[in-house]
């Protein structure tokens, strides 16, 4: 079974069983995790779904497009090594991701 | 709250982007009172702007389309139902009342919200009703498309606004040969500038879809019942499907039941309470004071847009639990066609002044408007950091100088950052 570790800025985890192929967005947003924003619902338009992922399963993910690069500088906090945009993030089988929220998305 | 009748919470009726993120924000600000959420659809809410892209496309499942998981709305107390037709309202002074469902079922409400959106306007000319002219608004409308996708070759797309442009390049990947008629002479007029609505025009057309501006339709041919082409009056184009998109009108009539002021849209305050003082409308159906920054002083607009209907609903749940908070944010909206993603921020009408600070690359746009020498929006393709530096800008309240933006080289951040800092110092 996938699963998604989510801390918030406030050091609080959730953690999430998540299917295969579902983005980390998704999986967070329809299970309510209020950190991830998405006004956009994933089509890589708003930046508002931005996590910081731990630095180990950083490596592991396949690595991000040029789009979703570009438009990691314009997020509202500043970028940090490890971030990606969360609906360009897919869940994959025996997924074991831990991500870290912002402060804001926003 | 409003213990002395019988309740039951606050009915928001229409279960659209504004509906559901209404029960969102109500639960998030603490509202304990019941809230049931009602859709005329059979289906669980959704969410609309992939219908036109990568839903059509097959990129996505339906699933990735719903808002909340059943969990979710159980958990926070948000009753939803679903295929129920509100098609009568009752309301007494206090705001409360009873909403009659098409099937016979009555909700009692404390308090009414409308978020009942838009539908498709349709097209009124001979032949219309033919087999084949298809509309796209709804989930069902999008599994109806995609369901004659592969049985046809030629599609004629009417109308070039977002909707329409959407659906053509998707078409269009997809590999059908299509033509898009545009009833004026520029294409997502009502939107972007002319140099933007000229650039996808010419993208469009590299693609290899037919843009055909300022063509109206006379009418819809067939033949046995089934469209079979399009006539704009000096020629016939071939069509096995005609997908329509000319626009929206917003749903207004339960509203109009009630005597409230309407006028494009349910006339709201700013603080999304409509005429009544107790009644809310939210998003589409929404005809509010213009929050837009460098908007006209007692200007409104209608938007039909998903960040609208987003902070317009938060607004509108603050209202609800007796608080006031303003419009927050700039608006912006977005459109994905085929190759380009269109984003833009703020509203441009009414400026007087366009940086274009294109880069070379043909595939990429941006422009800037001014007005009265001040920023007040973005038209931006495949140029995202352009579209998110002016959205920060104009969120912020801080100027982009138009002498400074020019030189596409220049990156906005930098400039936005000083002015930010100087606004602290």
């Amino acid at each position: 079974m996938a699963k998604i570790t989510l801390t918030d800025s406030g050091g609080v985890s959730t953690v999430l069983e998540a299917n295969p192929g579902d983005s980390v967005m998704e999986t967070a947003v329809r299970n309510g995790v209020t950190g991830i924003v998405a006004e956009c619902g994933g089509s890589l338009s708003c930046a508002t779904c931005h996590v910081i992922v731990d630095e180990t399963d950083f490596a592991e993910l396949p690595p991000m497009e040029e789009m979703e690069d570009e438009m990691l500088w314009g997020t509202a906090v500043d970028r940090l090594p490890t971030s990606r945009l969360s609906c360009q993030i897919r869940v994959t089988d025996d997924m074991d991701l831990h991500v870290t929220l912002p402060e804001t998305q926003i | 709250m409003a213990a002395d009748h019988p309740g039951t919470g606050l009915l928001i009726v229409g279960a659209s982007q504004a509906g559901v993120q209404l029960a969102i924000s109500l639960r998030a600000l603490g509202f304990t009172d019941p809230v049931t959420l009602i859709g005329d659809e059979d289906h669980r809410p959704y969410q609309r702007p992939a219908l036109s892209k990568e839903f059509l496309q097959d990129k996505i499942t339906k699933e990735s389309l719903i808002f909340r998981s059943e969990d979710y709305w159980r958990e926070h107390d948000i009753d939803v139902v679903k295929g129920e037709f509100i098609e009568k309202v009752h309301t007494e002074p206090d705001g409360s009342g009873t909403a009659y469902a098409a099937g016979g079922r009555t909700f009692d409400f404390d308090r009414l919200a409308l978020t009942a959106g838009a539908r498709a306007r349709r097209l009124e000319v001979p032949g219309a009703d033919l087999d084949g002219v298809l509309y796209l608004r709804n989930a069902d409308d999008a599994l109806e498309l995609k369901a004659r996708v592969p049985h046809i070759r030629r599609v004629v797309v009417v109308g070039g606004g977002f909707i329409g442009i959407e659906a053509a390049a998707s078409l269009h990947t997809l590999g059908k040969d299509v033509t898009l008629v545009e009833y004026a002479d520029r294409l997502v007029a009502r939107a972007v500038g002319e140099r933007t609505s000229a650039f996808l025009a010419d993208h469009h057309r590299r693609c290899g879809i037919d843009i055909r501006l300022g063509t109206g339709v006379q009418a819809i041919v067939g033949a046995d019942g089934h469209v079979t082409g399009v006539d704009i009056g000096s020629e016939v184009f071939a069509a096995d499907l005609v997908l329509v998109g000319i626009g929206v009108v917003p749903n207004t009539e339960l509203a109009e039941q009630l005597g409230l002021a309407v006028d494009n849209g349910i006339v709201v305050d700013r603080f999304a309470t409509a005429s009544d003082g107790h009644t809310l409308a939210v998003g589409d159906c929404a005809n509010l004071p213009n929050p837009a920054p460098g908007a006209d002083p007692g200007s409104r607009v209608r938007f039909e847009s998903v960040n609208h209907a987003i902070e317009q609903a938060k607004v509108a749940a603050y209202a609800a639990t007796g608080r006031r908070a303003d419009y927050a944010g700039v608006p912006w909206f977005w459109s994905n066609q085929g190759d380009l993603k269109l984003q833009i921020a703020g509203l441009s009408t009414g400026h007087d002044q366009v940086v274009d600070r294109s880069p070379a690359d043909p595939t990429k746009h941006s422009v800037l408007y001014y007005r009265n020498g001040r920023l007040i929006a973005a038209d931006c393709v495949n140029v995202p950091l352009d579209f998110m530096m002016v959205k920060q800008a104009l969120a912020a309240g801080v100027d982009l100088s138009a002498d400074r933006v020019a030189d596409p080289s220049v990156a906005l951040k930098p400039i936005l950052t000083a002015a930010l800092e100087g606004e602290r110092a």
